[in-house]
């Protein structure tokens, strides 16, 4: 448990640390990070997944049920609170993992992938054909409150960009403890190898289940985030290439370290941005090249720059082994 | 009764290129192991470059026949140039890796070549009318269709029948068989293993861009083309099981028929008809229609 409390202390301090720096930070980076955090939840929920060796091609779908939720109870049904809102999203995006985790569980590697990408350009093909929620064009949503503060045009954007952070770090210091427990480390061993799991008594399909439901519930709460921030939805959010810069996230962070999301969702928004604004033309060209360049050089993730990593069964048994060769080698001599 | 015919003819009209497409991607995987995201993008710059070598040829005042050369032309050009590029520069140093990681690299060389064809041939659509017209009109029944669509349904059968025979009954054909089943004791028997996957990937993206380069006239050819192409063709592969040519064809004409039904009786649904498919067949038989389980290793 001391772990879990260091990790909690770490975090607050580093929470404060953010907030501060916000108030001296220009509206256009802070609206940066607001984003970066919002994806960066997302992000999260894949390395939540990714531990357990599947990767979720398609988690624009609970981006977009949490986004799509967010935003509808804001406008139709006149929920005004943003913490309410996020929970709203994240709650109907965990329902609907709750649905699909359990088919899903049966797949791995690229038919997992493909399933999910599958499930998400359904929801899209169904977004677009819907005029009730604005089709193609998606809709706006009203700005929020915030826990019965106003939010208006001059302090909105530190007031995203608080809302997003806290939420950011609360959930991160939520998954690094879920990682840390028995159940989170059964990930791994499904990674290693799922047989001898199911061998040792436990569930490979109820693990990766809950892992879905995880990842959706934060998939759906950066959804909701990310409307909230930019008081606007429509399809896209459902879109494949949302989900593979989702993917490319979680590359881009490796899942040795859970901070490490919001790092590379920094940087993608960053070199996003900046190609944006630099080579309007050719941003997806600059941003393929930077994905090529970092698959290439760091094939192992931002997150393995600092992070131990966390067990290295096969290398330990390789000491072992050596260890007992020795021993028996002295012996016989 | 027309209806049913109707949406049976357009349905195979869609899937005879749709499964040329597919054929190259399941190829590629077959043999590289390598779900490559960037097909979409070689039918695109297959469209592209037949748009191009098609209004150079009219330029010259060819007869028109001799579009359709253009159009195969246009296919070999993009192949031979795109292909050992690609294949020696860029996919050479992550074989073996992750499958995961592989998909991600070639979304990454989606991203890339969908501004390079932007760079290349600007953002306005292009037409090219020139081989539509070369097959007159056909009427089956009460029912009139356009011959050059129909004259696709061939050239699929064609590339069909022709890749079957390549690999089933040709010396080389054996060679990237036993390289598809194990690569390791292939290249323990003494084969090339480079120069095989050399050849697959370019034949992959022969494929790919005759694909595009023979629906060049029928659509236009604009920025966005790839990202459809590739979502569908996916869908095609992943209902037939990957690396399957007969599972391609099926995936093609199920995709195809679900998409016209879809068109002709609920328009809506056009989107994500080819979905629901999809993730029906994936439900009762995740490793597609024509793939064995694998037995998993302990």
């Amino acid at each position: 448990m001391s772990r879990n409390l260091h990790s909690t202390l770490l975090y607050s301090a580093a929470l404060v640390a953010l907030l501060l720096a916000g108030l001296m930070l220009p509206q256009w980076l802070l609206f940066l990070l607001t984003m970066a955090a919002s994806h960066g939840v997302v992000g999260l929920g894949l390395i939540v997944m990714m531990r357990g060796g599947v990767v979720s091609f398609g988690q624009g779908l609970v981006f977009a049920i949490g986004g799509y939720v967010a935003g509808l109870a804001a406008t139709r049904y006149g929920v005004t609170d943003a913490v309410v809102l996020v929970l709203l999203g994240s709650a109907a995006a965990a329902i609907a993992g709750a649905i699909a985790g359990p088919l899903l569980a049966r797949y791995r590697s690229i038919f997992f992938a493909m399933l999910t990408l599958a499930l998400s350009m359904v929801l899209y093909g169904i977004l677009v054909k819907s005029s009730a929620v604005g089709g193609s064009d998606g809709f706006n949503v009203p700005r929020p409150s915030l826990l019965g503060f106003s939010i208006n045009e001059t302090n909105s954007d530190y007031a995203f960009f608080a809302l997003s952070s806290v939420i950011a770090t609360v959930l991160t210091l939520l998954v690094t403890i879920y990682c840390r427990s028995s159940r989170g480390l059964l990930s791994l061993a499904i990674r290693d190898n799922e047989l001898r799991v199911e061998y040792l008594g436990t569930s490979v399909r109820a693990a990766m289940a809950i892992n879905f439901i995880i990842a959706a519930a934060l998939g759906g709460a950066g959804g909701a985030l990310t409307v909230i921030s930019l008081g606007h939805i429509d399809p896209n959010f459902s879109y494949w290439t949302r989900s593979g810069e989702f993917v490319f996230m979680a590359i881009l962070a490796g899942h040795a370290s859970a901070p490490a999301v919001f790092l590379a969702s920094l940087l993608l928004e960053l070199v996003r941005s900046f190609s944006n604004k630099y080579f309007p033309d050719t941003w997806q060209l600059a941003l393929g090249l930077f994905l090529l360049l970092i698959i290439l050089f760091l094939p192992k993730g931002v997150g393995s720059l600092w992070a131990k990593p966390e067990r290295l069964p096969r290398q330990a048994a390789e000491k072992a082994k050596q260890a007992a060769a020795r021993n028996a080698t002295e012996a016989a001599e | 009764m027309d209806l049913a015919l109707t949406i049976l003819i357009d349905g195979a009209i869609y899937a005879s290129w749709l499964f040329i497409v597919a054929l190259g991607l399941t190829l590629i995987f077959g043999v590289l192991k390598i779900l490559n995201i960037a097909h979409g993008s070689f039918y695109a710059i297959g469209a592209y470059a037949a748009a191009s070598i098609v209004g150079l040829f009219a330029a010259e005042k060819f007869a028109p026949a001799f579009s359709l050369v253009a159009l195969l032309l246009a296919a070999v050009a993009v192949a031979v140039i795109v292909g050992p590029l690609l294949e020696r520069l860029l996919l050479r140093r992550f074989y073996g890796r992750d499958e995961v990681l592989l998909v991600l690299v070639t979304y990454a060389l989606f991203l890339i070549l969908e501004d390079v064809s932007k760079l290349i041939w600007g953002v306005n659509p292009y037409y090219v009318t020139e081989p539509y017209g070369l097959f007159g009109d056909v009427s089956l029944g009460s029912l009139f269709y356009v011959g050059y669509d129909l004259a696709i349904v061939a050239v699929a059968l064609i590339c069909g029948v022709g890749v079957w025979y390549g690999l089933n009954r040709t010396v080389l054909g054996k060679i990237v068989l036993a390289v598809i089943h194990n690569d390791e004791i292939a290249a323990s028997m003494g084969i090339n293993i480079g120069k095989v996957y050399l050849g697959a990937f370019t034949f992959g993206v022969f494929l790919a861009a005759l694909g595009g380069a023979f629906t060049a006239p029928m659509i236009s050819v604009q920025p966005g083309i790839s990202v459809g192409v590739i979502i569908v063709s996916f869908a095609v592969v992943i209902i037939g099981g990957l690396g399957s040519i007969g599972g391609a064809a099926i995936g093609a004409l199920i995709v195809g028929v679900a998409r016209s039904t879809a068109v002709h009786i609920w328009p809506a649904a056009e989107l994500f008809s080819i979905y629901l498919v999809m993730a029906a067949v994936l439900i009762f038989r995740p490793e597609g229609l024509f793939q064995r389980a694998v037995a998993r290793r302990i």
